[in-house]
């Protein structure tokens, strides 16, 4: 069975023809450009995101700043550029734990079956009645402002939708005939689930994560924003966006418009890619 | 099975949902390391009453399960104990604010069916046209704004710009809080449009491919007749199973509004208590948005089969 290095084969040469492809092409520059900012923004940067120039409250976007500054007289485009930290890691973190968590939870409810799948169903069921940003939003009240506590939270919370998927798969998986030659062969079940059965699953399972991201940088962003995640002086979108609701009052939209706009943007890029990698590789793999 | 135990077995699983999610609220307190009271008390002078009122209101001298059954007899009775920043009852807290919190959600419920079926709709009926990929296009932009991306861009346009609608408060008497409710109700609605859009768009579409609908239309039925009779009415099942999973997000989402617009209700309280370590009054709310969503969810899956009889029948029964 090598059904998984073929699949990623599949995946890189990706011969069928899309329609959305220009929307794909744009969406991976607008993810690429945004990663390298946040790895380089000490480079890119063309301030420090956290210098004052009481001078410059408000500046207008002029060739010294290109997107303008805030009420402090801080560099937008300075703090747009190193904000892309917190909005890339955070969900990252998030994604690749639930997934992880999800994809073994999951493998042990479906090949196990019986009481232990019954007992994991009910308790996702519990989980699936907190919303995630509810959940993020306990975690805070109980460990404190930041994003550590958050990121663990919703972390539990995404688990279990992984799970399901992976449990669903999984047993379909079960019974189809690669699982009973090895049993004939005598090889040990948590040995065909681990090494068989779970890098069969686990593409399909990872690309319907990705689908998550958009949806936990849109939460942990909304929790900045309701001033519960990262904290004021450090340059976060959803942070950036809660220090400039005075402003916007008095009619100085762009602090709070810009990261505002970079949250929608990044969020429609990371989804057209997450359903592309689902619809390649979720189609790779007959059900 | 008979509906009267179908009915029976779904209110055992809601009370058993019900019980686990009660014990996940009550006890996550105890992940936090350390002293109860110094957790609770959090920010506040420990004094000998304080220290005496948070032992009493959660029996911290009793040993865990017994504290949990305290709290549980008086959550049961609606009593939720005080508030430490208002020194009031939660329960009193919390009523005070609910009203604005319900009638957010509800104007939003209100724009998410009218806006989400009208587009599922339209799209349904032109399946395949440039029509039907407008109004998709349209909805999954929609769901690509986030309710405090919505907020800051209807205050920056409608309140601050064109000067239309209030940027702050609840306002008074009725009409006067619709008006004010609109722009917050807006950016609460337009992030879950694409869920039901979507939802009634495929099941629709399903319908509209059945022999039924063939045969309704090719006894002469009005177009109208037929979509109004034989398409719509089939495709309401999934329509409502989506509606009922909104209500969760929608509470919680209105948290994010209310702060963003200044009002004062549920959301905003439990961001403020969680800012002002309140935690009586957390995990409240908490307990409030899961009781909701889980109780909804159970009433619009028990009404099912009244709604839409297959279900009752199987799914194999079309």
């Amino acid at each position: 069975m090598t059904a998984t290095p073929t699949l990623a084969l599949e995946v890189l040469r990706a011969p069928r023809v899309h329609r959305a492809n220009a929307a794909l092409g744009v969406s991976l520059v607008v993810v690429a450009a945004m990663t390298l900012a946040a790895v380089f923004a000490s480079w890119i940067a063309p301030y420090d995101p956290d210098a004052l120039d009481l001078g410059a409250v408000y500046a207008s976007p002029s060739p010294a700043h290109w997107l303008g500054t805030d009420s402090l007289g801080r560099d937008l485009l300075s703090r747009m550029i190193y904000g892309a930290r917190t909005a890339l890691l955070g969900p990252l973190i998030v994604v690749v734990s639930s997934t992880i968590i999800g994809i073994l939870l999951g493998l042990l409810a479906g090949w196990r079956g019986g009481w232990i799948d019954a007992t994991l169903g009910r308790i996702f069921d519990v989980i699936f009645a907190f919303p995630a940003l509810l959940i993020a939003i306990m975690a805070v009240a109980l460990f404190g402002k930041g994003l550590v506590a958050p990121v663990i939270a919703m972390s539990i919370a995404y688990a279990p939708f992984v799970a399901r998927l992976t449990r669903s798969l999984v047993t379909s998986e079960r019974s189809r005939p690669y699982v009973s030659a090895y049993r004939v062969q005598g090889f040990s079940g948590g040995w065909i689930a681990t090494r068989r059965v779970l890098p069969n699953v686990t593409p399909i399972v990872g690309a319907q994560s990705t689908l998550n991201f958009g949806y936990v940088l849109a939460e942990l962003a909304a929790l900045s924003f309701l001033g519960l995640g990262v904290q004021a002086p450090t340059a976060d979108w959803g942070a950036m966006i809660n220090e400039a609701q005075a402003g916007l009052l008095g009619g100085h939209f762009l602090p709070a418009i810009v990261p505002a706009v970079a949250v929608v943007i990044v969020v429609v890029a990371v989804n057209v890619i997450g359903e592309e990698l689902s619809d390649r590789i979720g189609g790779g793999i007959p059900a | 099975m008979t509906a009267a135990r179908r009915v029976a077995g779904k209110l055992g699983a809601l009370l058993l949902t019900l019980f686990l999610a009660s014990l996940l609220v009550f006890f996550s307190r105890f992940l936090v390391p350390g002293d109860p009271v110094s957790f609770l008390l959090r920010g506040r002078k420990p004094t000998p009453e304080a220290v005496a009122q948070v032992t009493a209101q959660y029996g911290l001298d009793l040993p865990p399960w017994q504290q949990y059954l305290q709290w549980l007899a008086g959550v049961l009775q609606g009593d939720f104990g005080r508030s430490l920043q208002y020194r009031q009852d939660v329960t009193t807290v919390i009523g005070e604010r609910l009203p604005v919190t319900l009638g957010l959600v509800v104007m939003a419920g209100a724009m998410i069916a009218i806006v989400g079926l009208t587009a599922g709709i339209i799209a349904a009926l032109n399946r395949g046209r440039v029509l039907d990929r407008s109004v998709l296009v349209f909805l999954t932009m929609l769901g690509a704004i986030p309710s405090f991306v919505g907020s800051i861009v209807l205050i920056a346009v409608f309140a601050v710009q064109l000067g239309w609608f209030p940027s702050f408060g609840s306002g008074e008497g009725f009409l006067d809080t619709v008006y004010h409710l609109v722009l917050p109700s807006i950016a609460l609605a337009v992030v879950f449009v694409v869920l039901v859009g979507k939802v009634t768009r495929s099941s629709m579409v399903d319908q509209l491919g059945r022999e039924h609908v063939e045969v309704a239309t090719s006894r002469g039925l009005k177009r109208a007749t037929v979509v109004r009779r034989h398409v719509l009415r089939n495709s309401i099942g999934p329509i409502l199973t989506v509606s009922g999973l909104l209500v969760a997000g929608l509470l919680v989402a209105s948290s994010i509004v209310e702060a963003a617009f200044g009002l004062a209700g549920i959301g905003s309280l439990l961001v403020q208590s969680v800012d002002r370590l309140d935690f009586p009054v957390v995990q409240a709310i908490v307990l409030f948005v899961v009781f909701a969503f889980v109780v909804v969810n159970a009433i619009i899956d028990i009404l099912e089969p009244w709604i839409d009889p297959r279900s009752a029948a199987g799914a194999g029964a079309r």
